[in-house]
Order: C-alpha cells, then structure tokens, then sequence
C-alpha cells in the first residue's frame, strides 16, 4: 500500500518535472522581483507585466515581499530567481545597496537586470523604469495650493519614512510648497503605513490639532482613502485631501468629493516597460538610463478620459 | 502530563523527543526530495542550496531564542523587532561612533541581553505576563530604532569587513568548490551551544522546570524569578546575534524591518516540535523546523507557484506538523 503509495507519487512527480521542464524549455524567461504584491498598485504593475508578456510572448513571474520593509526576504526572492537560470531580471530594489551582491552575481552570469519602480544605485541595472517621485508630488503640492487659495495650514499622512517613493513624494510635497507657496504651512508629516485606520486615525487627530488645518496630502492609497475615511467619521468638511494612485475606494471618494483629486502614477506601464526593456535588453538594444514612465493629476473631471481611464486600476 | 516529566530531563539530542524529531526530519527530506524530483536543475544546485542555508539563518538563530522562551511556557513576541534593535545599535557603536568591530559586537549583543533582561524583570516583577510584556517591548523597541536612525537605514560600507561576518565564506577559503557563507556556520554554532546549554546546564533544567510545573519549582525554594530573568536575559544575547547577521547580510541596519519576524521563529520552533505549553523542546528540532520553513519557501519558488499559494501552503504545512505532533504524542 505504501509503496504503491510512493510509486504513484514519484509518477506524478515525474511527470510534473517533465511537463514543466517542457514548457520552460522552450520560452524565455523573466522573473520579475517587486516590492510588494497585495497591494492593488502592485497586481496592476503585474497587470502591465502580463501583458507585455503576451505581447513579446516570453514568461513572467511577479512576486514580492509581505511589506515593504522586509529587504531581507526580498533577496531571499531574487536568490531564489537567479537559480532559476532566467534570460532577464526586473527587480523593485527595497533597498538598492543591500542587493548588490546578487546583482553582482547576475551581471557575472550575464543575465541582464532591469530596476522598476525605484533605481538602483549601481551600473549593473540597464535601465529603470519609474514615476518620478518629486516631481509627481510637486504636481500635487500646486493642486493643494489652488485649491485652498494659496494659503493656510496642510499636513501631510505618508506611507513609510525609510522607501525612496515614501521619501520622495514627502520632499517634493513640502519642498514644493516652500519653493512656491510661502503663505502655505506644512504643520505635520505624520506616517501610517499606508494602512487604511491607521491613517484615517491620523486625519482625526489631525484636525484635532490643527482645527484650521485646510487640506492633507496623503501619499499613498492607503493613506489619501484613510485620510478621506477619517475626516468622514470626524464629520470634518472643508479639509482639502489630495491623493496618491488610485484603487477603487480613492476613485469612489473622489467621486463623492472627499477627495478633491489625486496623482496617479502609470504602474500598468511600469509593469510593461519593464518587461519590453527586458526583452530590448536581450536582443542588444540599447537602453535609455531612465524610462520615465509618468504621472497625472486626475479628479472627477477628467477621471473617464480615456488617457486617464486607462492607467488608473480598481 | 508523562510527557513533561519524561523531557524534563532530555539527553543532549532530546531523548524522548527523538521520534519527533525523526519525523520533522523526515518531512525536510521527503521536502528535499519532492522539489529535487520537480526541478533537479533549479533547486538541487549549489547556488541555490546555499541560498537555503543563508535565507534560514536570521529565522534560524531567532528560534533558537524563541525556543528558550517557549520551553518555559513563556513567549517572546519582541525577538524579530529585538533582533533590528540590535543591528541598529551595532550601526550606532561601529559607524556613529568609531566603536572597533569586535568590542561593538560585543556591545550590540550585550544590548540585546539588557532588553532580555527588561522584559523578564516587566514579566517577573511587574507580574506582567509575557505576551503582554513582550508585546509592549516589540512596540517599544521598534519606536526605539525608528528614533535612534532618524528613520533611516545605517549602512556598514565604511566597516571594514563588517559584510564578512554574514557573507563572507571560510570554508569557501579552504574548500573553494564550497562557498557556504558564514552566517550559516554561525547559526549552527549557536546552535552547538545553545543545546549544550540547554541540556547540560543549570540554566538549560531550569527552563524545562519552568514549563514543566513553575509552582513546584518555586516551592523546592528556587528563585525562579531571577532564573527566568536569566533565561530571557540569554535568549536576548541570542536575538543580539541574529541582528548582526542580519545587518551583516544586508551591510546595515534596516530600522522598520522585523515586526512579524517573531511569528516566522515561533512557527519553526513549533513545526521542530517544541510544545507551546512549556516543558518540552529541542534546539535540534527547531533548527529542522526552520529548514522546512525555508526549503518549503524556496521550493514553491523554484516551482513559480504564486505567491498567494505559497502561503496558503506554508500555513497548512504548519498546521499538519502541529497535528502530527499531537497524533504522536497522543498515543503515548
């Protein structure tokens, strides 16, 4: 019984092997190693993958960490990619440096890498595909400012101190506003994590502590639809809230004013250029330093437009 | 319970425990097995074995602390944000303040024995118990580092072979075809010592003790108290040291890594058969329990299985070692 038990797994195990190897055999391969992959950004980032896979008809993974902080795991990621023997690498560095010994280990092996999202601070990625971060947010910071009239007291909710988008977005906000609005105040930059409650506790404390306050950036989508979330349960109007990506909660919200409009990146093509670059790469072409991949302000104007439409994700 | 009274005084491997771990062992080869026969190329090469060894070692060391803990029917939920504590306090005393490398290790694991110590006095003398004990210090500790690097990374570039402690390879040296980085040897020397300790130790009897009945312990007029300082004292030296190896493998102190850490180790310390109610467990078992964890990871990896069913798998792998273990012991 045990052995037929054993035989009859081994079979299917067998068989598996030879299926896979099969199907390996014959595509290219590119595992793409990103930040995160709950979060809906991410699954459109994905998205854009998926489709440029089809396009080019090579293979394509996408997995990332839990959170955003775990640096460690993400290498574990990519280690366990590169054993894999892939044609190209796209890689959303956590934390560029600590990545470089691998990196290394891919160049060494002549496996191109791609870096999407954020850079990597090395010469062994080709090329990086990515939002620019303060420049999104100083588009932000201008919207903020026409709409409460270029003056009074805002605050900022962030997503996370220690990431480059997380610090980038909060620099291009408030330099921004220091650069051109001088009758503008940042009272408070304070951090949720991008979770929802968290964030949506932060707003009410907010205008607790700053009952004049007139608008909140919040710079992620957790963190803007927390925002709208908290000044709905403090029964607080007249607060300006301006967004980050999108997701279908911030899109309702903006549809029912909470929101006044938000940035959004364009992570369906951060997910395609990165695989196009990728395969470029593998044909020897040469490859620009950075593929910027864009950001627009939307709100409910403009939401259905088809430019706009076709970058924001549920 | 027979079982208790039977481990509370386990030979160096485990004694009664040794089918347990015949099991767990087992179950890492049948792992092993699986993923050699679905992907020969991939998972069974050297890289990748390597990759294993190392991925295991920051888990592996923090549940071996964990182990410690749980022998005494306490828990540690602090370990993952104790151990980031420490590689940030070892980027304080090596980069921001020129501290040489081995009186700063010897500081950054002295740091995680202070917090040991702190949250086994909150435990002992502020009868907080330790869920809620370790659970203020997570929160605490992981504030702590946040302030202390103003938010940001410390990077080691500018310690001279500080990267080596994790990355660097002395077998690799001698045995060139062998490149197995240090961190893995490190972990299997704690590993050494830590079933020394608890086997062949004062310290080792006491945490089964613990576990096993602390009310007769107290009443055969030991200071259990001051033992169990002692052990989450020891056990916080041990998060000390897989803080260094994280910081080491990273080359810096990430300050918002390691909250769920502490989840990772308790699993691998339960899958190695260690019993949540106290009194029973082995430093060996733990140790397989971590491999599993990884090698199961690595593997559905290896495969391409998405993410989402890597976990739903992971989970339902540690529910079946658990039951296993209950079937086994059960019987008895």
């Amino acid at each position: 019984m045990n052995a037929k038990r054993q035989l009859l797994a081994l079979t299917a195990g067998l068989a598996l092997a030879g299926f896979s190897s099969f199907a390996t055999a014959q595509e290219i391969y590119i595992p793409l190693i990103s930040k995160g992959f709950q979060h809906q950004f991410w699954q459109a980032v994905k998205q854009g993958a998926d489709q440029a896979a089809k396009d080019y008809k090579v293979k394509v993974t996408f997995e990332g960490p839990e959170t955003e902080q775990q640096v460690d795991k993400q290498i574990d990621m990519l280690s366990a990619a590169l054993a894999k023997k892939p044609a190209a690498i796209g890689f959303a560095a956590l934390d560029s440096k600590a990545a470089i010994p691998l990196l290394k280990k891919a160049q060494a092996a002549k496996i191109p890498v791609i870096a999407f999202d954020s850079g990597v601070d090395s010469d062994i990625v080709l090329t990086t595909a990515q939002t620019d971060s303060k420049a999104a947010a100083a588009l932000a910071a201008d919207k903020m400012a026409e709409k409460i009239g270029g003056e009074g007291e805002v605050a900022v909710i962030g997503h996370d101190q220690t990431s480059t988008t997380g610090t980038g977005r909060r620099d291009g906000f408030v330099d921004q506003i220091k650069a051109k609005y001088p009758k503008i105040k940042v009272v408070d930059i304070q951090y949720g994590g991008g979770d929802h409650l968290k964030s949506a506790e932060i707003a009410k404390t907010l205008t607790q502590a700053y009952p004049k306050l007139k608008g909140i950036f919040g710079t992620n989508e957790g963190s803007a639809i927390g925002a709208g979330k908290g000044l709905k349960e403090a029964k607080k109007s007249g607060v300006v809230i301006i967004g980050f990506d999108s997701g279908k909660a911030q899109k309702d919200m903006i549809n029912d004013g909470t929101i006044a409009g938000a940035i959004t990146q364009n992570p369906v093509g951060i997910g395609y250029k990165t695989v196009e670059a990728a395969v470029k790469a593998l044909k020897g072409e040469k490859l620009p330093k950075i593929i910027d991949t864009g950001f627009y302000y939307y709100d409910k104007t403009n939401m259905k437009d088809a430019k706009i439409a076709a970058v924001l994700y549920d | 319970m027979s079982t208790h009274k039977e481990s509370a005084r386990p030979g160096l491997l485990g004694g009664g425990q040794a089918k347990q771990k015949l099991l767990a062992f087992a179950s890492l080869i049948a792992l092993i097995a699986v993923f050699t026969v679905l992907k020969p190329d991939a998972f069974m090469n050297r890289d990748n074995i390597i990759g294993i060894l190392q991925s295991t070692t920051v888990i592996g060391v923090l549940a071996i602390a964990s182990t410690f803990i749980i022998i005494t029917s306490g828990i540690d939920l602090s370990v993952g944000v104790l151990m980031t504590f420490c590689a940030v306090m070892a980027g304080v005393f090596m980069v921001n303040l020129g501290i040489p490398m081995p009186l700063g290790i010897v500081l950054a694991i002295g740091m995680g024995c202070v917090c040991g110590a702190l949250s086994g006095l909150a435990i002992t003398k502020l009868k907080v118990p330790p869920f809620i004990a370790t659970l203020g210090m997570m929160m605490l500790l992981k504030g702590a580092s946040l302030i202390i690097t103003n938010t940001r990374p410390i990077y080691f570039s500018d310690v001279e072979g500080f990267d080596q402690i994790a990355l660097g390879s002395l077998i690799g040296d001698l045995i060139p075809a062998l490149p197995i980085p240090n961190g893995v040897l490190i972990m299997f020397l704690v590993a050494v010592v830590c079933a020394v300790v608890l086997n062949k130790t004062a310290l080792g009897r006491y945490t089964f003790a613990l576990g096993s009945n602390e009310e007769a312990v107290r009443l055969s007029g030991v200071n259990v108290d001051r033992w169990k300082v002692i052990i989450y004292t020891f056990a916080g030296g041990i998060c000390g040291i897989s803080g260094l190896l994280i910081a080491s493998r990273l080359n810096s102190a990430q300050p918002a890594l390691g909250q769920g850490y502490e989840l990772d180790a308790i699993a691998a310390v339960v899958i190695g058969g260690t019993s949540l109610s106290g009194g029973v467990g082995t430093i060996l078992g733990t140790i397989i329990g971590a491999f599993i964890m990884s090698v199961l990871i690595n593997g559905l990896r290896i495969m391409s299985v998405a993410q989402e069913w890597q976990m739903v798998l992971t989970g339902l792998i540690i529910i079946l070692a658990v039951y296993t273990d209950n079937l086994r012991r059960n019987k008895k």
